[in-house]
């Protein structure tokens, strides 16, 4: 956590209101994140949460199934949560639904990891078989990030933050968990899962660099005080990762060449058929209430 | 949800639910006398062989049923129009998948493995509710399953609170909160659409239209053709007849209909002052037998789907199995 310096955020508050999905101003007064900031960590719940329900009735097994609803339950509620701060503190007619509905995928600012299908590299209109050795190592990777972001938050000086990042935690912890178990299982089952989950860190350990290089919005959230600095949490994600791993017996793929942008707004082939799906009920009646 | 399992036998084997003549008379007439006490069987309580398998059959018909039902619902949790609502199904859903997992964890204490219940579902020899083998075509079908869908399986499923058979009634006790939550919220989505736009409540009344008559069926063919129903009676297992809980429900549906603003698809549907029940058309009861026996619009695919789950998750399982295995001889070979 940095330090607290009030006087940016409020500088930033004196900005002309931004559409929907830009830089927006905070709330008057207290120490509050930066909107788009709000709006990345809102966006990677829903994409994944969206990405993690499409297991729901499919699952390898029922128990399976149920947890895996679960999970998906969590991030749409932190995606809520976080939307409906926004939102409120967007003002106007702006509401949780416009913000997850009505910006488009240039404007989703989710890391490109949490968009990808489940199964390996493959191009956005190809279709293939769902692999549950994708989803977990996804999950792992990710929420190996996020017990370390929310513990940061919880400390933020933002208390409408700081209050889902407490809620949020606790949830992380379960994920965290239930994939990092799934992941020593797979890597230590049989030669199949093995190759399975070795073959899911291959594919998306790359796309991990993207939570060290800071967005704007990461940059404006360390300045105000509200945010974390994700660099500083690195050496603690290596260490989940890297004990994770020796347990699994699988290797940690070297990782060169391409970073990731999708918290910068520029995706992967994915995004736009992801978000096509999820917003094309809502999109084609404007106005309705659900 | 539920199943119209005591009136349709499974393909394989099960001849109607008699009483042998060859279980030992005075076992029998203990069983008969707790029966008759409406006291409770339990697992460990010895039970004729008929009531062991009717059992099986309708509680794995009815875990079978939650499970498939996942899928119709789930076709619109990527495409819910509010985030709100996409919660409240992906809950939903998990629920559905939570009755099956204590229906069947249910029928295992009559000593059939989940497997082999599995096994009956995917070849195709053991039914589920037929009403999931009809296509989930606009949003308002997630409303109308759980305000009607489950209103059926509701009025179905509160007299099984009081089965005779000890852990299959107290499972129905949890299902029946679950479900009553479900077709409340079903009711209030349906409510809030109707109060919408031209095109919602449209949507609403298209979705009622397509599934008012399904729902009528879910109860079972009539009493007088429901050769089962007589020995479930007797046993306790099934408490009320088709056409009583058939009629139940629609009695308690019509002035729902009417407050929500729907038509009920029947223009044979009127108040009858002389029974002091609703009068009601004729359920069509040969595309309901097509659709049981595997010839319906969506059963192929229901079914394939469920294998192909199951199928694509067996790496999973295997995983799962050999890690265990291994941290038990490191154990052992640490203990050594």
């Amino acid at each position: 956590m940095s330090a607290i310096q009030p006087s940016v955020a409020q500088d930033r508050s004196k900005q002309a209101s931004a559409p929907v999905g830009g830089s927006a101003p905070n709330a008057v007064g207290s120490v509050g994140a930066p909107i788009d900031y709000l709006l990345h960590l809102a966006d990677n719940a829903v994409v994944l949460g969206q990405r993690n329900a499409e297991w729901c009735g499919h699952g390898p097994i029922l128990e399976e199934d149920i947890a895996m609803g679960n999970v998906s339950l969590d991030y749409i509620g932190q995606a809520r949560l976080l939307y409906q701060l926004a939102a409120t503190r967007l003002g106007g007619d702006v509401t949780e639904d416009k913000l997850a509905y009505f910006r488009d995928d240039t404007q989703f600012r989710n890391y490109t990891l949490l968009e990808l299908p489940h199964n390996g590299p493959l191009v956005g209109y190809a279709v293939s078989n769902r692999d549950y050795a994708t989803t977990i190592t996804r999950n792992f990777l990710y929420g190996a990030l996020m017990v370390l972001v929310w513990e940061a938050l919880e400390k933020s000086p933002d208390a409408d933050l700081a209050a889902i990042a407490a809620k949020s935690l606790k949830e992380a912890r379960y994920h965290l968990h239930h994939a990092a178990d799934w992941l020593v299982r797979f890597g230590d089952g049989t030669d199949e899962s093995h190759q399975r989950a070795q073959a899911a860190l291959d594919h998306l350990f790359a796309y991990t660099e993207e939570f060290w290089t800071p967005s704007a919005a990461e940059e404006a959230a360390v300045a105000s005080g509200a945010g974390v600095d994700v660099r500083s949490l690195r050496a603690a994600w290596d260490g989940i990762v890297n004990d994770t791993l020796t347990e699994a017996t699988l290797v940690r793929p070297e990782v060169r060449g391409y970073v990731t942008e999708g918290k910068h707004g520029r995706h992967s082939e994915h995004l736009s058929y992801l978000l096509g799906e999820m917003q094309g009920l809502a999109r084609a009646h404007p106005g309705a209430t659900w | 949800m539920y199943t119209q399992s005591f009136s349709v036998p499974d393909n394989a084997g099960q001849k109607s639910a008699r009483t042998p003549s060859t279980e030992n008379p005075e076992l029998m007439a203990a069983f008969d006398a707790r029966i008759d006490a409406d006291g409770r069987i339990e697992p460990q309580d010895w039970m004729p062989e008929a009531y062991r398998k009717t059992l099986v059959r309708q509680i794995s018909q009815h875990a079978h049923s939650e499970i498939v039902g996942m899928l119709p619902e789930g076709n619109w949790i990527s495409r819910a129009p509010s985030l709100k609502r996409k919660a409240i199904l992906i809950a939903k859903v998990q629920d559905e998948g939570g009755h099956g997992l204590y229906l069947y964890s249910a029928a295992e204490t009559l000593g059939t493995s989940r497997d082999q219940m599995l096994e009956g579902l995917h070849s195709g020899k053991a039914k589920y509710s037929s009403i999931f083998n009809y296509p989930t075509l606009n949003w308002a079908d997630v409303g109308v399953i759980g305000w009607l869908v489950d209103g059926a399986a509701i009025m179905n499923q509160i007299p099984l609170c009081r089965c005779s058979y000890g852990p299959y009634a107290r499972a129905m006790v949890r299902v029946c909160k679950e479900e009553s939550f479900h077709q409340r919220q079903g009711y209030e989505a349906l409510l809030v659409m109707m109060q919408g736009t031209e095109a919602q409540r449209a949507m609403v009344q298209d979705a009622v239209n397509r599934l008012w008559w399904k729902c009528l069926a879910m109860f079972g063919p009539p009493d007088a053709d429901s050769p089962n129903s007589a020995q479930g009676m007797r046993w306790g297992i099934k408490r009320i007849s088709n056409d009583e809980l058939r009629q139940k429900f629609i009695d308690a549906t019509v002035p729902q209909a009417k407050v929500l603003g729907v038509t009920l698809p029947d223009p044979d549907l009127k108040w009858n002052e002389e029974r002091q029940h609703h009068d009601y058309g004729q359920i069509d009861w040969q595309e309901f037998w097509n659709t049981v026996e595997g010839n319906g619009p969506c059963n192929k695919e229901r079914l394939a789907t469920r294998v192909k789950a199951h199928n694509d998750g067996q790496w999973v399982r295997d995983a799962a199995l050999a890690y265990t295995r291994k941290q038990q001889q490191r154990a052992q070979k640490e203990a050594a």
